[in-house]
C-alpha cells in the first residue's frame, strides 16, 4: 500500500506543550464563575436540606401531593420536549428548505417565547384556552377535550415555551447539511423517504438531541406560564415548583430545598443520560470529540 | 453502454451554462470533459446524471431517451468532488449503501451484500478500512471508497465531478493512474470532468473540451494537444507564447519593426491574427546584428530540470508581454545567456489563428 494512504492523525487534547496558550487562566475563569454562578447557589440549597434528618426529608419528598407534582412535572416535560423535537424539526426543516412569503417573518416569529415574560405568555394561553376562549371553546364542544385548568394545560403550556430550543439547534445543522449527501442518495437508487430516514435524519440527530435536552430542562424548571393554566388542583395539576413555591410561602425553607434537591437529582441525571446520548451519536456522526 | 447527449441547452437565469450541446460517449470509454471553471462541463455532466434538467434537449443512454428519468432510475455511478460520503456510516455501511436500498424483492441476502462490499473494497484496495468511518480516512482514500459505493450499484455509467480536485498533488497524481487502470479492468463507460489538463490528457481515451458553454474539440489527447483546433484549445493545453500580428506577404510582422518569416499560411495580406509557439518551438537569437524574430530581454533563466527555462520580456512590437522558452541545458550553457540580455526569438512552428473573436484561455 502506498504511503498516502496513512490516515490522518489528530493530535492528543492536551499535550505539555500545547500551541493554546492560556489554557490554565481560561480554565480558572470558567470554574470560577461556574462556581459562582451555577455551584454555589445550588449547592446551597443541598446544605439547606441538610438540617432535615433523612426521615423528614423522606417524609417530605414522598408525600403524595409532591410525588404527583413529580409525575406531572417530568412526564409533562418530557411530552413537550417530544412534542417540541418533532414538530420543533418540521419548523426548522421549512425554514432552512422552503422559501415563502413572510419566512423572516415566521422565523423572528419562533424565538418570541424567549423573549414574553412568562406570566404573560400563561395568561395569553388561558384566555384563549379557557372553556370561554376562542380555541378552548371550539375545542370543547367539538372534542370535549378541557385544557385549560387541567395537565393538558400544563402541556400546552411547557410546548409554548420550549419550541424555540429545538428550532434553533436543528436549524444551523441543516442549513450547513451538504446538498450532495442527498444527491448521492438519490444517484445511489434511494427514494425520498430512504433518503431521509437513512441520510438525513441520523445527521440531524445529535443536534435534535440537544434541542431536546434543552426543552427539557426548560419545561421542568417552567413555574410562571404554567401556574396560570394549570389551575393547581392538588393531585391533578400542581407541578413541582409550585410545590415549592407552596412551601416558600408557608416559611418552610426546609422543605421547599428538600423537593428542590430532589428535582435537581433527577433533573441532573437525566440531562446527563441525555447529552451522553448525544455525545455518543455526534461520535458516530464522525466528530471526533 | 453508450451515452448521447442532443442538442442540450441550460441557462442559469441570464447566464448561458450551455449552449447547445451534442455530443457521443462510445461505450466502453473514458472521456475527460475538460475546460475552464464555467465553462459549463460539470452542468453536463449533472444533466447526464438526472441530477439537473435540461432546458432543452436528450440525453440517450444506451439509445434510449432518460431524459424524464430520476437519478434514482438512470443506473449511473457519481462521484462527487468533496466525496459525499455519509459520515454516520462505516466504509462498510457507505458501500452496502445503494444495495440496501433497492426494493425488497431485489435485495440480495446479508451474507450476499457482505461477499459484494468485500469484493469491490479488494477493487479499491481498502478492504482492511471496512470498519472505519469516513472521518478517520485520508482524503485519497475517501475518494476510493466512494468510487466503490458508486460501483456497488452495477452502473451502466460512471460519472465523476472533478474526482481528484480536493486532493493533493502527489496524492491526485496517484489516483489518476489508479483510475485509468480501473477502468481497464472495467471498461464501464466513463466520464469525467476536470479543468486540470495533464489530467485529461494523461488519463482519459478522448477529450472534450468545452468554454462557455461550447465544444470547441474532441479528440485523443495527442491529437488535441498536437492539433488543437482553435486559438482556446491551443493556449488551454500546456504553456504557450502568443503573439498579435499582421500578415505580411510571407512574414508575420509583430508591432513595427518585429518580423517572424511565416510562409505557411492561409491568409490575405493584412489580416490581423494571433499565433502559438510552445516554449520548445521558439529559438532563442543572440547575435544583435539579426533583424528576423521578436526582440525580447532576458528576465530570468531557470535551470534546474532536465531542460531549462528561460523567461523574457518583450521589447519593441510585443512589449510588455512575457514569453517562455525551453531549451536543453547544454544549448542554454553554450549560449551563455545573462539576464537583462537584448535577444531575438525565432519560432521553428507556428499556429496561426485569425484574430477575430479569437477566445484565448486565461493561462
Amino acid at each position: 500500500m502506498p504511503a498516502f494512504d496513512s490516515p490522518q492523525r489528530k493530535g492528543r487534547f492536551m499535550s505539555s506543550h500545547n500551541a493554546l496558550p492560556g489554557f490554565r487562566l481560561s480554565l480558572g475563569y470558567t470554574l470560577t464563575w461556574l462556581s459562582l454562578i451555577v455551584l454555589i447557589p445550588l449547592s446551597a440549597v443541598f446544605v439547606k436540606t441538610m438540617e432535615l434528618s433523612f426521615e423528614q426529608f423522606w417524609a417530605i419528598v414522598t408525600t403524595p401531593r409532591v410525588v404527583a407534582s413529580y409525575q406531572l412535572t417530568f412526564g409533562a416535560s418530557l411530552a413537550a420536549a417530544t412534542i417540541n423535537a418533532v414538530f420543533g424539526l418540521l419548523l426548522a426543516w421549512c425554514l432552512v428548505r422552503y422559501s415563502f412569503p413572510g419566512k423572516k417573518i415566521v422565523d423572528s416569529l419562533i424565538d418570541l417565547p424567549f423573549a414574553l415574560p412568562t406570566a404573560v405568555a400563561g395568561i395569553a394561553l388561558t384566555a384563549l384556552w379557557a372553556g370561554n376562549g376562542w380555541v378552548g371553546s371550539i375545542v370543547e364542544s367539538q372534542f370535549g377535550i378541557k385544557v385549560a385548568f387541567t395537565p393538558w394545560g400544563v402541556l400546552l403550556a411547557l410546548v409554548f415555551i420550549g419550541l424555540p430550543f429545538v428550532v434553533r439547534t436543528v436549524q444551523p445543522v441543516l442549513e450547513d447539511l451538504d446538498f450532495e449527501l442527498e444527491e448521492a442518495a438519490s444517484s445511489l437508487g434511494a427514494n425520498r423517504w430512504q433518503t431521509i430516514r437513512r441520510v438525513i435524519f441520523p445527521t440531524l440527530l445529535p443536534a435534535l438531541l440537544t434541542g431536546f435536552a434543552l426543552a427539557f430542562a426548560r419545561a421542568v424548571g417552567e413555574y410562571g406560564s404554567v401556574i396560570f393554566i394549570a389551575g393547581n388542583m392538588p393531585m391533578v395539576s400542581e407541578i413541582t415548583p409550585l410545590m415549592i413555591i407552596t412551601k416558600l410561602e408557608q416559611y418552610d425553607y426546609r422543605g421547599a430545598t428538600a423537593i428542590a434537591t430532589v428535582m435537581l437529582i433527577v433533573s441532573f441525571v437525566m440531562l446527563i443520560t441525555i447529552n451522553s446520548l448525544q455525545a455518543w451519536t455526534a461520535k458516530r456522526n464522525g466528530k471526533i470529540k | 453502454m453508450s451515452i448521447q447527449v442532443r442538442n442540450i441547452k441550460k441557462q442559469f437565469g441570464s447566464f448561458t451554462a450551455l449552449g447547445d450541446i451534442s455530443l457521443d460517449f462510445p461505450t466502453g470509454e473514458l472521456v475527460a470533459l475538460l475546460g475552464p471553471s464555467g465553462c459549463g462541463k460539470t452542468t453536463l455532466l449533472r444533466i447526464i446524471a438526472g441530477l439537473e434538467q435540461a432546458d432543452s434537449g436528450q440525453v440517450l443512454l444506451d439509445g434510449e431517451d432518460a431524459s424524464a428519468t430520476h437519478v434514482r432510475e438512470r443506473q449511473v455511478g457519481f462521484v462527487f468532488q468533496h466525496y459525499a460520503l455519509f459520515k454516520h456510516m462505516t466504509v462498510f455501511d457507505n458501500i452496502a449503501f445503494g444495495i440496501r436500498m433497492k426494493p425488497r424483492g431485489q435485495r440480495p441476502s446479508e451474507a450476499k451484500i457482505r461477499e459484494k462490499v468485500f469484493e469491490l473494497l479488494k477493487l479499491v484496495q481498502l478492504d482492511w478500512l471496512a470498519d472505519r468511518f469516513p472521518s478517520q480516512l485520508s482524503g485519497g482514500q475517501r475518494q476510493r471508497i466512494a468510487l466503490a459505493r458508486a460501483l456497488a450499484v452495477e452502473p451502466r455509467v460512471l460519472l465523476l465531478d472533478e474526482p481528484f480536485g480536493a486532493l493533493d498533488a502527489k496524492v491526485r497524481k496517484e489516483l489518476r493512474r489508479w483510475l485509468r487502470k480501473l477502468h481497464d479492468e472495467l471498461h464501464i463507460t466513463s466520464i469525467f470532468v476536470t479543468h486540470d489538463q495533464e489530467e485529461a490528457l494523461e488519463v482519459a481515451d478522448r477529450v472534450v473540451l468545452m468554454d462557455h458553454g461550447q465544444v470547441e474539440q474532441i479528440g485523443s489527447p495527442e491529437e488535441v494537444y498536437r492539433h488543437p483546433a482553435t486559438p482556446f484549445v491551443y493556449s488551454f493545453l500546456g504553456s504557450v507564447n502568443l503573439f498579435h500580428g499582421r500578415v505580411d506577404g510571407q512574414a508575420l510582422r509583430v508591432g513595427e519593426n518585429d518580423i517572424v518569416p511565416h510562409a505557411d499560411h492561409a491568409f490575405d495580406h493584412g489580416a490581423e491574427v494571433v499565433a502559438f509557439a510552445r516554449p520548445h518551438e521558439l529559438e532563442i537569437d543572440i547575435d544583435p546584428a539579426s533583424t528576423a524574430g521578436i526582440a525580447a530581454q532576458v528576465s530570468r533563466v531557470l535551470s534546474f530540470g532536465v531542460t531549462a527555462r528561460v523567461e523574457l520580456e518583450g521589447v519593441n512590437g510585443a512589449s510588455g508581454q512575457h514569453f517562455e522558452v525551453e531549451l536543453t541545458r547544454d544549448r542554454v550553457a553554450e549560449l551563455a545567456i545573462r539576464n537583462g540580455q537584448l535577444v531575438r526569438l525565432v519560432p521553428s512552428r507556428l499556429k496561426v489563428f485569425e484574430r477575430q473573436g479569437a477566445a484565448v484561455a486565461p493561462n
